[in-house]
């Protein structure tokens, strides 16, 4: 059964604030959520770049000089606990979501509205909390995984104050995917087929089980491991009988998933962008949506893959290698439609074009010592060094980021219904890219001949390397620059994007720039070919 | 038509040249100095050359489709409206899934041969008891027993420093000496956190478990001094927490072996 909401029902405009006031308001309008989850976001992002920043000027000289060894343990547990659950999961998530979800499905917000803004303003403050523990008494320091013994023996207000605020984001994520699961399924145009949804829909979907099912997971073990911080108890305390490798398994359980819940968004967001500035169907949509489906399925099965050096019997490496391994067989299948898309189309080289090729080239990199990674012998010599960091940095920022970016140049006419500019766009691209492959690349060498991660000092015959990673974060710092600028001069003087700038189908460009409170100012059109590029329109359903 | 094909079988075996050349003549990797890093050095190049392959064949994909179908100023409309294409859906499953398989068998070969599925069957009844459950770790090379005699160590990690037990020179460590081609047999357990025994010339690792012990037998094969790495955070001093590991001639190693030695303490 789809529902229809009946606009006179969930009209409370007269009870929302107007103009930019909205944005720090209780708003339930879905662009609005989007727009703060965006904005709320990208000031973390700065935060965690920052610390990203103070990491590379320590590993610029192989003495620990810059900052206090414990302050650098609370800085790479800050900045990784920031850029996951701060960054990347709300913005691929739930900004793009709730912006983009309703649209697709043909609806005037999300199911649960309210939930909705609750899921985001949980957000600021366990955010902020989590800043602020700095100041306490010490943050945590026991890197984002958190694993006992050290999670218990370390400082414990800063640990506690950690896993409080990863349970409220935690809760804000299930929120979010509970949401998204039903707005999908059940608030769909009456008319609109599932198989004939963008494919930004089905990533959701597939994303929202994921979190759904995964989520819990990790708040049960983070509540049990505060247990044993406050009260003493022995879950995971070796010292009382408990086990330490059961911590491991539980937090992977959820934290291999997490790493989808990071891209499988960032597959849907490219899904959507390719087609538009190449002018051509998406490749293969039925196989693209079994693609998906096959990753979560397959993505809840291989967490013991982090685990290969810890206490794992052998059959439990193999089995996990081989599952693991398989998963490059749904992504490698999603990697060649792109570039099928791209081919024989008429391609506009433009910022989100660039950005979204540089994710492919990246992320296939990545996907590679994925891989390779999988593999039980491979990985017992490269585990927990900088070939781990390199490969995930690929993924997550690589691919997940430089789709944050491409969707921003994509969808900015959308939301302001003004243009980016272009020359700003790609420079800020050319310096990103460089800038980010300057920056890891290297650290694949530096793993595989002995510079371990999560540390301030090392090896004096790795100096050359590292400075030379230092100087693509600092161009990474630099590129972030030329895009603030490009944001901040399009809102004020840009260019009027009209409606429809890039000649799309998806059905968010079918109304005006910014689009009205409720999204139409008629019923919601129904788009059966959301690609139906290079047909006439006749031949269009 | 044909043109292209050619073009097409060019390109694509030029990719595999490079690929094969850079596999081949690039080392990205320390010394040698166990019987496991030959072994773990042909799983790398292997795979380094798959890489190789398929991202440059890949980047090469991305780059021409930008370039050949870039749209130009005089041009108008979109592109075909190609929407799939079942055969070359199949064969982009099935290739990669051949390859994955494949991988997958190779590398569990090469783990067979590493003796990671062997039976953890250490020699170290003198110091556990039976109750005890042995976790995880890497047993015996099978192919390659130079070994005769097994050398047990017990190693103890703790914040921040190993230490390394000879239990019949009845005295401990704080440097690994061990001698050349001979077996080292060694149990791991830690006194507070988590830690890791890595020797990067030796391509193994095995985390070092409060409350569980771990084993980790390894051969070395080249006279020399090398890192003792931790490798899992272990607190403010984890990137300091090194030992070295010096592998000499049996003679040296008996002469220091004799020079430590304390007689048994009799209670």
């Amino acid at each position: 059964m789809t529902i229809s909401i009946d606009p006179q029902k969930t009209n409370n405009e007269s009870l929302q604030p107007k103009g930019w006031l909205r944005y720090f308001s209780f708003s339930l309008d879905h662009k609005v959520i989007g727009i703060q989850y965006l904005v709320c976001g990208f000031l973390f992002y700065l935060i965690g770049g920052s610390l990203a920043s103070a990491i590379r000027i320590e590993l610029a000289s192989p003495m620990s000089d810059f900052m206090p060894r414990d302050v650098y343990n609370q800085v790479l547990t800050l900045h990784g606990t920031i850029m996951i659950f701060l960054w990347i999961v709300p913005v691929v998530n739930g900004a793009f979501g709730n912006y983009l979800i309703p649209f697709y499905v043909g609806a005037r917000d999300m199911a649960f509205p309210r939930l909705n803004a609750v899921a985001f303003w949980l957000i600021p403050p366990s955010g902020l909390m989590l800043v602020a523990s700095y100041f306490v008494e010490g943050a945590a320091q026991a890197g984002w995984t958190a694993y006992p013994p050290l999670s218990i023996t370390t400082p414990q207000s800063g640990q506690i104050i950690w896993i409080l605020s990863v349970l409220l984001l935690g809760g804000s994520s299930i929120f979010g995917g509970i949401n998204f699961i039903a707005t999908i399924i059940k608030l769909r145009r009456p008319g609109l087929k599932l198989m004939q949804l963008p494919m930004y829909c089905w990533a959701m979907l597939g994303t929202s089980l994921l979190v759904v099912l995964s989520t819990p997971v990790l708040a049960g073990t983070l509540i049990l491991l505060s247990f044993d911080i406050i009260a003493n108890t022995g879950f995971f305390n070796p010292v009382l009988g408990g086990n330490v490798v059961v911590y491991q398994h539980l937090f992977w359980f959820y934290s291999h998933p997490a790493v989808y819940i990071m891209v499988l968004p960032a597959f849907g967001l490219v899904s959507e962008i390719l087609p538009v500035h190449a002018r051509k169907p998406l490749f293969g949509y039925t196989t693209m949506v079994f693609s998906i489906m096959g990753i979560v399925v397959l993505g809840l099965v291989v967490w013991a893959h982090h685990m290969f050096t810890s206490g794992t019997p052998p059959w439990m490496r193999l089995f996990f290698t081989i599952a693991t391994a398989f998963i490059a067989v749904p992504t490698g299948i999603k990697f060649f439609n792109w570039v099928a898309t791209l081919w024989g189309g008429k391609i506009s080289i433009n910022s989100a074009m660039l950005f979204s090729c540089g994710f492919i080239i990246n992320f296939v990199f990545g996907g590679i010592t994925g891989v390779a990674l999988a593999q039980v012998p491979f990985d017992i010599h490269v585990h927990d060094t900088y070939f781990v960091v390199a490969h995930f940095h690929y993924i997550v920022y690589g691919g997940t980021v430089f789709i944050i970016f491409s969707s921003i140049y994509h969808w900015f006419p959308k939301v302001t219904g003004k243009m980016l500019n272009e020359k700003l766009g790609i420079l800020h691209f050319i310096i990103t890219f460089i800038g980010f492959n300057l920056c890891f690349a290297p650290q694949h060498w530096l793993g595989l001949n002995g510079m371990p991660r999560r540390v301030a000092e090392y090896d004096p015959q790795f100096q050359f390397v590292n400075q030379i990673s230092s100087l693509g974060a600092l161009l990474m710092a630099i590129s972030t620059i030329p895009f603030l600028i490009n944001v901040f001069l399009s809102v004020r003087n840009g260019k009027n994007a009209g409606d429809n700038p890039w000649n799309a189908l998806t059905p968010e460009w079918l109304t005006s720039s910014p689009p009205p409170v409720e999204n139409w100012e008629g019923e919601a059109p129904l788009v059966e070919e959301p690609y139906g590029y290079g047909k006439e329109i006749s031949e269009r359903k | 038509m044909l043109n292209k094909t050619i073009y097409l079988i060019l390109i694509i075996s030029l990719v595999f040249a490079i690929s094969f050349w850079i596999g081949f003549n690039v080392n990205l990797l320390p010394t040698e100095a166990s019987i496991n890093a030959p072994i773990y050095d042909e799983l790398f190049k292997i795979l380094f050359i798959i890489g190789l392959i398929i991202f440059i064949g890949m980047t090469i994909a991305v780059i021409y489709s930008l370039f050949r179908f870039r749209k130009r100023n005089d041009q108008i409309g979109d592109g075909i409206a190609l929407e799939g294409n079942l055969s070359l859906e199949i064969v982009w499953t099935i290739i990669p899934s051949i390859i994955v398989l494949l991988i997958g068998l190779y590398s569990y070969n090469i783990y067979d041969r590493m003796g990671g599925m062997k039976e953890l069957n250490h020699n170290h009844e003198m110091m556990s008891s039976n109750s005890e459950k042995i976790w995880a770790g890497i047993s015996q090379t099978s192919d390659n027993e130079i070994a005769i005699n097994n050398l047990s160590i017990e190693v103890s990690a703790m914040q921040f420093a190993f230490l390394f037990n000879y239990p019949k020179g009845n005295f401990i460590s704080g440097e690994l000496h061990v001698p050349v081609d001979q077996k080292v047999s060694m149990k791991m357990e830690s006194k507070d956190v988590i830690h890791a025994f890595w020797v990067p010339e030796f391509r193994i690792k095995q985390d070092i478990i409060p409350g569980q012990p771990t084993i980790l037998n390894f051969t070395p094969t080249k006279v020399g001094k090398y890192p003792i790495i931790c490798a899992e955070l272990c607190g403010p001093y984890h990137g300091g927490m090194r030992a070295s590991i010096i592998v000499e001639e049996e003679s040296d190693y008996n002469e220091w072996f004799n020079k430590n030695k304390k007689p048994e303490v009799n209670l």
